[in-house]
């Protein structure tokens, strides 16, 4: 960071002009959250059991695992925007800023993977024998 | 940083007076993150179980009905309607509306209230119908 000209000083603190595509993805996704959360919840509250049984067939069907895969998209993708804003507020050290999201891209990325996976796993094998 | 010592910062959290419009605003920040991390690896958990067998989902079913499992889920449940309520009031601000004081205000208590309610009425009818 130079300290001669002004240019010099300012290049690398401002915007990036990513802010308002952040922005307004963080409020796509807020609404798709909510649609696909409450359906979960609502779903959730009223199957039959929760048991293995139960929660293997109901994931099993087709109209259940997109909606379930597409819920995980949209939340994990809120909560990498969301979770960056608040590093960025509180994670003052520049290079401890960068590593912290670097970690969030990698939580973001495996934990969508993993649950994608587990519904793909289900709906692929069919309900439980 | 690049800040400047001799020019002024503008006043921060710590001299305003507490009142429910930044308490729903930090809480809003603290259930959101709760929900990116317990919430969600919870149902990542949950799905693996049920993705890898019956030894696996039992351990889960057990670890989430344990005193501890309950609690968590209860908060998890709490923290989302929270969420989902203080969500609903940003979209509102978003647009510009709702920054009148009293308006302001009036919203800021009442969204506890209701996600206090819909939580209940949520484990209501879990304890109801599968107990």
């Amino acid at each position: 960071m130079g300290n001669g000209t002004g240019i010099g000083r300012v290049r690398g603190l401002g915007s990036a002009r990513h802010g308002a595509g952040h922005w307004l993805t963080h409020r796509y996704t807020s609404v798709s959250n909510l649609l696909l959360v409450l359906w979960l919840v609502f779903n959730l509250a009223t199957l039959p059991g929760l048991d293995y049984e139960s929660v293997r067939n109901w994931i099993a069907n087709p109209l259940v695992a997109v909606p379930l895969m597409l819920m995980l998209v949209s939340v994990f993708w809120h909560l990498r925007l969301g979770m960056q804003v608040m590093l960025e507020d509180y994670v003052h050290d520049k290079g401890l800023n960068f590593f912290s999201i670097l970690l969030l891209n990698f939580y973001t990325i495996a934990g969508a993977a993993a649950g994608i996976f587990a519904i793909a796993k289900i709906a692929f094998e069919g309900a439980a024998s | 940083m690049a800040r400047n010592n001799s020019r002024p910062l503008s006043p921060h959290l710590t001299i305003w007076k507490w009142g429910p419009h930044m308490a729903i605003s930090i809480l809003h920040r603290i259930t959101g993150n709760g929900l990116a991390t317990v919430g969600v690896m919870g149902v990542v958990w949950w799905l693996m179980a049920a993705a890898t067998g019956p030894d696996a989902y039992a351990t889960f079913i057990k670890c989430a009905t344990s005193p501890i499992g309950y609690l968590v889920m209860i908060g998890i449940s709490w923290f989302f309607f929270q969420h989902m309520m203080s969500g609903i009031r940003h979209w509102v601000l978003d647009m510009g509306a709702g920054y009148e004081l009293h308006t302001n205000k009036t919203w800021s208590l009442v969204i506890p209230v209701l996600s206090t309610l819909a939580t209940i009425a949520l484990w209501a009818t879990i304890f109801a119908g599968k107990i």
